[in-house]
């Protein structure tokens, strides 16, 4: 169960294994490749922390490999993405609609809106193992359900089964959304910014109940936020994600100590922190790219300090290379300059 | 600077683009204008008025912009019936009686028994129904909007009050109860018939009005204003009124076309606009004895009703994706 | 849920005296009710003197009003001012015939439309959605007398043509019927239909809209990430949601029914609720007429009582309140 990843060692059959996935939009003003060549892989027991802006595709990546884009603006145009040797993305829709829920579960954000208002948490909960398993009959769901909901942590579960979402707070349908989420035992489980929506004091509960799913089920688990905080605290591995592409991936403490991307770089020297003297923060200047208008280059070089109006940078797409372990990957031309960079967090721990 | 991307934007209006000072670690190298063309590929924001927005939004349903331009040729027709009109709305010539549709004597919509034409007889027509309709829009659309201003600004007892009447007014059968006022209090001219059907139709606009003040009043700029002492009106004729105009603007075109559906109806019944005015209604109600024989007399004045509020409608339509877009749209 | 009912209920009261109210007051400042009978010519001073008596029209407005809520309950709202003909006994015979018209037409739209609508919604954009979007659109230009009149055209000069009769363009039975419910079918249907066309314009509209708007929602998304078959999250999750406003519309798309009605009626030649209404007002006979406002008052409410009933028992989170 435990990785020997950072020591570069055996590494398992992954997973999930995306390879080359393009998604394209087309909208009024034009066609907008949310997710443009992404490939990562998320084995079994870790957590794999996806971090991006709005917009960076983070969430198409997972989504549209459930099928769960609408097709008609919405179009897969290239890629592979293997989940226990099977392509998702070719497979039928009866298979796929097999998959999910059973071996591949998702946990969205807005809880009070991601429930239906008019049927119960419990029938909602118990829908998700009958759908799997027809031969499941509503008693047994049922007490499977309650089963689930003391797992997660919701009081009174004997009661609260019968209830209806609006009468639970956003904490406890965030517990019920993962309850149902784990029913069936799944291989994979995505979370797609799970805590943007609750309180800060909640949050920390919910990281907690999903730490607990984790260790229960030994999935996979995808954990996309834009929150640097939720990664630190949960992935094991990283992939930073801008434009719809990934930038850098490595395990977490590389991305947070050594990253090699300016991009990673100035997100971590953009948080705030409580034990340093400074004076301004530091955001990384500028906007994410229209992504209609994606200029050519590298998608990130109108913001990079690195770039410094370099040619290459801005004619020749950086691609995702290995450094010096094959684990950590970033896609920039002067990634080895960055070699001396520490972020500030190493800074100041030398420092003290 | 070329626009990277021609065909998704070439027919756009262009707006100023946002300014980007160059930056600072730029090395001397670069000259300023290749510096500023990098920095802004990719960083192309195009800022657009609302307005732009919306007239762009609007123009781009074929089927409104042209369902407007038959619109607006309708509208002159009855602004200009007099001069159209070869004959005049009483006008008999018996020696043309009976006619079916057809070039002679310009009788375009034919004529009926007594040898009217009803071609004259429908512009005669279209000009009460606009005439109508239009002071049933702007009657409503006034009450309406003031009524649902101070009953969703002031809120708590007022508005529950104001909003029951509301719902009292919309308790009754709204046709049949403007049906028995119009029989019972109207004198057959255009203008009482106006105020009678206006006196029903503002209730959908306070409505709406009133749920949008509801949720405006919330707004910062609002509290904003009060702190800054503004006085009530002020604030709601300044800051919320403008900002609710996109549903103001689409309920007024769809009270328009009921105006004139209902209209048409009261003076087919006999009930509303009756003669010597004109009325679309009342021309289908005299042909309405002749219908096997001479079927035109019917389908003329009734198909011309359809075309009016089937254009209004696709304007309508038109205006209220141009205008509110959050709403989720239905595509005519 | 009873708590509900009976909450609502008693809520529908105030209404009730409240519209009568204003159905005596409007109906009464609109002139002297006697205009017509005084025209006729040769009436005397007695039979007038003896109108006025009975109908207290001298007496205070208040009193007049009490009297004629009296009235109602006691004396079925008296007799017409012309003819002296009861009230309520016509008002009853009319009422059957225009409710067998109207509920036909309301239920013929609710399942076309529904049908329609949930079909525009799922498979949008498509040649179906555009061709129901059209025939929506047409519903919504077109007024319902003339409707009603282009049909009867067709369908006499079908009969004329080929000697068969389809439909009836008029009237509610014939006299001698072998079979009189396939008859009063075949009277009914060209009303029903004309009725039903605008209702079916309206609620396809109104059904594809909202399942739209829950079909794109987050909890559908949920139930699909599930594993939930499609046809499953549209007739169970979506369709639900989606239902509950279209309840609330049929409901309260009855009053507007009733002014359907009234042209159809009149066209048809139906001895129904609108051309009793029609025929009154055309005599300026007020009585009848307030009657009949008041009758149809009471028809509406109760419909907005079973609406807001059925939507509470649809939707959970209104229960509580």
């Amino acid at each position: 169960m435990l990785s020997t990843r950072r020591s570069g060692g055996f590494v398992p059959e992954p997973v999930l294994s995306i390879r080359d996935l393009v998604v394209d939009f087309s909208t009024d003003d034009g066609v907008v490749h949310a997710v443009d060549g992404v490939s990562y892989d998320v084995h079994a027991g870790e957590t794999l922390g996806v971090v991006g802006e709005s917009g960076s595709g983070k969430s198409v990546t997972v989504m549209s490999i459930l099928g769960l884009i609408p097709i008609p603006p919405g179009k897969v145009t290239r890629g592979e993405a293997f989940f226990k040797g099977v392509d998702l993305l070719k497979v039928r829709e009866r298979e796929l609609r097999d998959i999910r829920g059973k071996d591949i579960a998702m946990i969205f954000q807005d809880p009070m809106t991601s429930l239906n208002p008019v049927f119960t948490v419990g029938e909602q909960i118990g829908e998700a193992i009958e759908v799997h398993d027809p031969s499941v009959k509503e008693e047994r769901a049922r007490a499977r359900a309650i089963e689930l909901l003391q797992l997660v942590g919701v009081p009174n579960a004997e009661r609260r089964v019968d209830q209806y979402p609006h009468e639970y707070s956003g904490g406890m349908r965030q517990r019920a959304m993962i309850a149902m989420s784990i029913a069936n035992e799944p291989s994979l489980l995505i979370a797609d910014e799970p805590t943007t929506a609750l309180d800060v004091t909640i949050q920390a509960q919910i990281l907690e109940v999903m730490k607990k799913a984790q260790v229960e089920t030994n999935a996979a688990t995808i954990m996309i936020t834009h929150d640097l905080g939720i990664i630190a605290e949960m992935a094991d591995r990283v992939a930073v994600m801008y434009a719809g592409h990934i930038v850098e991936v490595g395990d977490v403490d590389t991305i947070f100590h050594r990253p090699r991307h300016p991009y990673t770089l100035g997100l971590m020297n953009s948080l705030p922190r409580l034990e340093a003297d400074e004076r301004w923060l530091k955001p990384i200047p500028g906007q994410p790219p229209s992504m209609i208008n994606v200029p050519p280059g590298c998608p990130f070089h109108p913001r990079c300090e690195l770039s410094r109006g370099r040619e290459i940078c801005r004619t020749e797409f950086p691609l995702l290379e290995s450094l010096e372990s094959s684990q950590h990957k970033s896609a920039c031309h002067f990634k080895r300059e960055l070699a001396g960079e520490t972020s500030k967090f190493v800074d100041e721990e030398a420092a003290s | 600077m070329t626009n990277p991307n021609p065909s998704a934007s070439e027919h756009l209006p262009r707006a100023p683009q946002v300014d980007r000072p160059p930056s600072p670690d730029a090395t001397p190298s670069i000259d300023a204008d290749e510096l500023t063309s990098f920095h802004e590929e990719g960083l192309e924001v195009v800022a657009r008025s609302q307005w732009q927005l919306a007239r762009r939004r609007f123009f781009r349903h074929k089927l409104a912009v042209g369902s407007l331009i038959v619109l607006m040729i309708i509208v002159l027709v009855g602004v200009f019936a007099e001069q159209i009109a070869p004959y005049s709305y009483r006008e008999q010539v018996p020696l043309d009686a009976r006619m079916a549709p057809t070039l002679e004597g310009q009788h375009y919509f034919g004529t009926d028994v007594l040898g009217r034409d009803y071609f004259s007889r429908t512009v005669f027509g279209i000009r009460t129904s606009l005439y109508v309709a239009g002071v049933v829009a702007l009657l409503s659309t006034l009450i309406g909007a003031l009524y649902g201003a101070v009953s969703g600004y002031f809120g708590g007892w007022i508005d529950n009050m104001m909003m029951r009447f509301v719902d009292l007014v919309l308790t009754l059968p709204i046709l049949a109860v403007l049906i028995v006022i119009a029989a019972l209090l109207g004198n057959g001219t255009p203008i009482r018939v106006a105020v009678i059907l206006a006196l029903f139709y503002w209730t959908t606009l306070a409505r709406i009005i009133r749920g949008n003040f509801l949720s405006l009043r919330e707004k910062e700029y609002v509290e904003a204003a009060k702190a800054s002492g503004a006085s009530d009106i002020r604030i709601i004729f300044r800051h919320m009124l403008p900002n609710s105009m996109g549903p103001i603007v689409v309920n007024a075109t769809l009270i328009v076309a009921t105006a004139i559906l209902v209209e048409a109806t009261l003076s087919f019944l006999g009930f509303g606009v009756q003669p010597p005015e004109p009325a679309l209604g009342k021309l289908i109600d005299d042909a309405r004895g002749f219908m096997q024989s001479m079927p035109w007399l019917v389908m003329a004045p009734g198909v011309t009703i359809v075309v009016i509020v089937l254009c209004i409608n696709f304007v309508g339509d038109g205006l209220r994706d141009a205008l509110d877009p959050t709403q989720r749209r239905l595509r005519a | 849920m009873l708590i509900f009912v009976v909450r609502r209920l008693l809520y529908s009261i105030p209404v009730l005296i409240i519209t009568s109210f204003l159905i005596f007051w409007a109906v009464t400042v609109s002139g002297d009710p006697l205009t017509t009978v005084r025209q006729i010519p040769r009436v005397s001073q007695d039979t007038i003197n003896a109108i006025i008596e009975r109908n207290h029209l001298l007496e205070p407005f208040l009193v007049q009003y009490w009297e004629w809520v009296k009235s109602a309950f006691t004396d079925g709202f008296g007799t017409t001012l012309l003819g002296d003909a009861p009230i309520m006994p016509d008002i009853r015979r009319v009422l059957g015939n225009t409710l067998q018209l109207i509920i036909a037409a309301e239920i013929l739209s609710v399942i076309l439309a529904a049908i329609i609508g949930v079909v525009s919604a799922v498979r949008q954009y498509s040649a179906f959605d555009y061709t129901a979007t059209t025939f929506s659109f047409l519903g919504f230009a077109t007024p319902t007398f003339f409707l009603a009149l282009l049909l009867q055209i067709l369908f006499t000069n079908l009969y004329l043509s080929t000697d068969v009769r389809i439909f009836f363009t008029s009237g509610l039975s014939s006299a001698g019927a072998d079979n009189f419910f396939i008859d009063r079918l075949q009277h009914l249907a060209l009303p029903v239909i004309t009725l039903a066309v605008l209702g079916i314009a309206q609620f396809s509209r109104y059904v594809r809209a909202s399942m739209l708007e829950v079909v794109n929602s987050d909890y559908v998304r949920t139930a699909k990430a599930k594993g939930v078959k499609k046809r499953n999250v549209v007739m169970k999750h979506a369709l639900r949601n989606a239902l509950i406003p279209f309840v609330t519309a049929i409901a309260l798309d009855f009053g507007g029914l009733f002014g359907g009605a009234i042209v159809t009626e009149t066209i048809f030649g139906i001895d129904g609720m609108g051309r009793y209404l029609v025929g009154h007002l055309n005599t300026r006979d007020v009585y009848p007429v307030m009657a009949w406002l008041m009758i149809t008052s009471v028809i509406v409410i109760l419909f907005n009582l079973i609406a807001d009933v059925i939507y509470g028992y649809l939707d959970p989170r209104i229960r509580y309140d």
